[in-house]
């Protein structure tokens, strides 16, 4: 008899506690950020999207071995040599073209694990979030500029990794 | 002519895609009326080939791959794998490391655990608590945001050491979210833990017994509800955690038999409490020092093989690796705390109503992606 | 009406109309007042259930839709379920299938009109006003058991009689707690109810009486399991393993069942206002000041407080299992009730 009187008080104790409690939260401020009113500045190591400066890289394949998912694929062929030469920003010397330089956002796991490796620091994620596609393919990013040589100089120059 | 009086049984399907289950699991609940008589989880909706997969990456390639198996704790599963290869190679990381990697696997113990109790509110029926556990659990995000950049996926334990240095400033802020938090959660208990209705629906439920737990291998604070006194922190130390003084969490019984619902509970906001002790130390014990000069430049360990167990939040894990002394793992074992307790789930359920089935689940605080890898 | 009745005589040729038409117009043209308000209640209603639990919840809830706070977002989502496709599933009882909303939406409507807004602002008065609130508010059971049958669903079946036998068994401590009220007033008729009540606050029968300001929490508690809110929610809780009642219904046809849930809440909270705490008549007593705001607004901000006490009952609150919730009402509710009864009518006789 008693347990039930202790019960019911308990009950009605605990129930009041958690009204108080609720009746608080009333009044302190809401957390909520009105997107897309509002956004977030995201932190500067934040990893989304990535980027590939073209004109830094020097083709060294570094970032398609490590990339845990293969989502890096590098295509090079050894720049001819009556070619002028070219520097990426650092100074290093571009001894190679990169023909292909695709990176597949679809299987990127953004570990970063790219970014390392990275001789001239050309690879790096970059903060951006908002870049949905209506078509899948549109998230195969294509970075490469320079063209294959012609056909017949292209056999004994083309390195392909990854 | 044999009749059986026994009663129908009846197959209800309590399928992969349910509000409750914390994941896709699929239980068959054998019910005789209201209660029930055999519940049999059957898994394996998530798998992903973990273990088969990681033997065609490179070890530093694998931690992305272990932070996706529980995702809640990512930092953890990380932890132990990164500590099991360092231990084949023979790597004594610096105190700088060390330190940040506790205050890390403990910030994301409180970040599991939050989520354990704002899930297992939602499925009692109070759906406040959850609201405010994940917002409690923003501020924890945020610091590993601008540590590493990601919030929930890290990559950020390497082995050798970590991908970046914590930012200045960040101690501060690691102190200023305990203080702020630790008050927070005597909100929590008065909304959810301390609450009648809420004692009176877990409190007698799901009872497991330190003898049935043992048998089955369950660790972590699914034992410890049961009254049994075991962390691997405290029985076989790593990160040097037999530097710093805590306490280990049991449950009590003091709402109903020893190894309810509510006392698996309950140990979680404990160890919460007790996180934030550990956070504190970690940060006064830490030293400057740089954090990737233990890094190898190729990771290429010595035939041999390994086994390393970690208290992650939801209990004991452990990874088997079996190296041949090339670049990539030969085989890679995970030993999954909540794969063995939703081994004991079966005999746990039997005889409880169907309403107590979701309760009992939620204690069990299990995550899919760890059971199925 | 007598108002309405009086309204309509100024249309010209009125009184050329025949008879029974004169006597049924000032009928019809009320009660279709009374529902338009009452259906602009529930849609606001429905926001502020959303602006209320996002707070609680330490966020914003509805902001964008038509502008300050979202104050359009129940229209748009009236709308959005008018325009779903009516998915009838194929092996259902198609009478019973689709008559279950009305019932429980005419269950919920029905009873507000002997509900007395002011004065001279109600539809009837009815001289066994309460008695009629209590039927017809417990025809919402036949919908909701006709709805679980219908759906030829053996989960929808198991949940409907569960819903049933809980409305079911909360009637009885509500209707006694009802009873301590009509033992000082002895009449059953709403009107008097309220009458009985005039003059300030202390002749509420709220504070008039121990006893019945304990019946005043009985009867709170048992409306709540009335309308299935939490923590009485079983029958619509999507997360527990039985899948309730409505499941198998989508579109205009659930709205009906969510619209009926909201009215029943500003039915029992009207019910409570009228019995305790004074329907229409103001706190300050009249010797002090007369009447100056009107008496419909009064009870309506009476009834609101009431309602955003269920809200907020309903986000602080687990849920119980559905013995627990048989055990509170046959075993807690109803003997403290019955007590109650007892020391209200002793306190009658003898004071």
């Amino acid at each position: 008899m008693l347990t039930y009187f202790r019960n019911l008080g308990l009950g009605l104790i605990t129930v009041l506690n958690s009204m108080g409690v609720a009746w608080r939260h009333l009044f302190t401020p809401s957390v909520t950020l009105q997107y897309p009113t509002m956004k977030w500045t995201m932190p500067e190591r934040s990893r989304s999207r990535l980027f590939n400066k073209i004109e830094d890289c020097i083709g060294c394949g570094q970032c398609a071995r490590v990339c845990p998912t293969n989502c890096i694929t590098v295509q090079t062929e050894k720049r001819a040599k009556d070619e002028p030469e070219v520097f990426a920003a650092d100074g290093t010397v571009k001894k190679l073209r990169t023909i292909v330089f695709d990176i597949d956002m679809t299987l990127c796991c953004y570990c970063a694990l790219c970014t390392f490796p990275c001789p001239t620091h050309c690879l790096g994620m970059t903060g951006e979030y908002e870049y949905s596609v209506y078509d899948k393919n549109d998230h195969l990013y294509h970075f490469a500029k320079d063209k294959p040589m012609a056909a017949n100089a292209r056999e004994e120059h083309v390195t392909e990794k990854a | 002519m044999e009749v059986d009086y026994s009663g129908d049984v009846m197959t209800l399907n309590m399928g992969p895609q349910h509000p409750s289950t914390h994941g896709v699991l699929r239980l068959e609940l054998k019910t005789d009326g209201e209660i029930v008589a055999d519940a049999i989880p059957h898994i394996g909706y998530l798998h992903r080939c973990f273990e088969k997969h990681v033997e065609n990456v490179d070890y530093a390639g694998v931690v992305p791959y272990t932070d996706r198996m529980d995702y809640c704790a990512a930092m953890n599963m990380e932890l132990g794998y990164v500590l099991a290869v360092e231990k084949l190679l023979g790597i004594q990381v610096n105190n700088r490391v060390r330190c940040i990697r506790i205050i890390m696997a403990e910030l994301d113990r409180i970040a599991s655990h939050l989520i354990a109790a704002g899930t297992y509110g939602n499925d009692i029926g109070s759906f406040t608590p959850f609201l405010w556990c994940f917002r409690d659990r923003e501020t924890i995000l945020d610091l590993f945001e601008e540590t590493c950049g990601a919030r929930l996926l890290y990559n950020y334990n390497w082995i050798g050491g970590l991908m970046f240095d914590v930012k200045p400033g960040f101690e501060k802020k690691v102190i200023e979210f305990v203080d702020y938090f630790e008050p927070q959660v005597e909100n929590l208990n008065t909304i959810l833990s301390d609450n009648y209705i809420f004692i009176k629906r877990t409190a007698s439920v799901g009872i497991l017994s330190p003898e049935v737990a043992i048998s089955y291998g369950v660790t972590g604070p699914n034992l410890r509800g049961s009254g049994v006194k075991f962390d691997v922190r405290k029985d076989e130390p790593y990160l040097g955690y037999q530097d710093i003084d805590f306490e280990i969490a049991v449950g009590t019984g003091e709402h109903g038999p020893l190894g309810s619902c509510w006392d698996r509970y309950m140990v979680r906001i404990r160890e919460v409490k007790e996180s934030c002790k550990i956070i504190r130390q970690a940060v006064a014990q830490m030293t400057p020092g740089d954090v990737r000069e233990s890094v190898p430049k190729r990771i290429k360990p010595p035939a041999g093989e390994v086994y390393m167990r970690t208290e992650c939040p939801r209990g004991e894990l452990g990874y088997y690796i079996v190296s041949d002394g090339g670049p990539k793992p030969y085989r890679l074992k995970v030993k999954s705390p909540c794969f063995t307790v939703m081994s004991a789930f079966r005999e746990v359920s039997r005889g409880s109503m169907i309403a107590d089935i979701v309760a009992i689940l939620g204690s069990f605080d299990i995550v899919l992606g760890e059971i199925d890898r | 009406m007598e108002s309405i009745a009086r309204l309509l005589q100024l249309i010209p040729k009125y009184n050329a109309l025949p008879g029974i038409v004169r006597a049924l117009l000032p009928m019809l043209v009320s009660c279709i007042l009374v529902f338009a308000l009452l259906a602009l209640a529930v849609l606001f209603l429905v926001w502020m259930e959303r602006k209320v639990s996002a707070h609680i919840q330490d966020r914003l809830g509805p902001m964008y839709v038509g502008g300050w706070h979202g104050w359009a977002q129940t229209l748009a989502d009236a709308l959005k379920l008018l325009l779903k496709e009516d998915i009838v599933p194929e092996s259902i009882d198609t009478l019973l299938y689709k008559m279950a909303p009305f019932i429980v939406f005419l269950g919920a409507f029905a009873a507000f009109v002997v509900v007395p807004f002011g004065a001279a602002s109600f539809v009837t008065d009815l001289n066994i006003g309460i008695l009629y609130i209590v039927a017809v508010g417990s025809l919402s059971v036949i919908g909701i058991i006709m709805a679980g049958w219908a759906s030829n669903n053996k989960y929808s079946l198991y949940g409907g009689m569960r819903a049933a036998a809980q409305i079911i068994s909360y009637e009885i401590p509500s209707a006694i707690a009802i009873m301590t009220v009509i033992i000082p007033v002895g009449s059953l008729s709403m009107v008097d109810i309220v009458n009985a009540q005039k003059g300030g606050i202390q002749h509420w029968f709220l504070f008039r009486n121990p006893f019945i300001f304990l019946a005043f929490v009985i009867y709170f508690i048992a409306s709540l399991a009335e309308v299935n809110r939490t923590p009485f929610d079983i029958p619509e809780a999507e997360s527990e393993l039985v899948a309730g009642y409505h499941t198998e219904y989508s579109g205009m046809r659930f709205a009906f069942f969510f619209l009926a849930e909201y009215a029943n809440m500003l039915l029992v909270a009207s019910v409570a206002t009228t019995l305790f705490l004074g329907g229409w008549t103001q706190a300050i007593p009249a010797s002090i000041a007369p009447q100056l705001i009107p008496g419909p607004i009064l009870f309506f901000l009476k009834v609101l407080v009431l309602v955003f006490i269920q809200m907020w009952l309903r986000w602080s609150l687990p849920r119980l299992r559905v013995d627990q919730l048989m055990y509170l009402s046959w075993k807690v509710l109803l003997p403290i009730s019955l007590v109650l009864v007892l020391g209200v009518g002793w306190l009658t006789v003898y004071w």
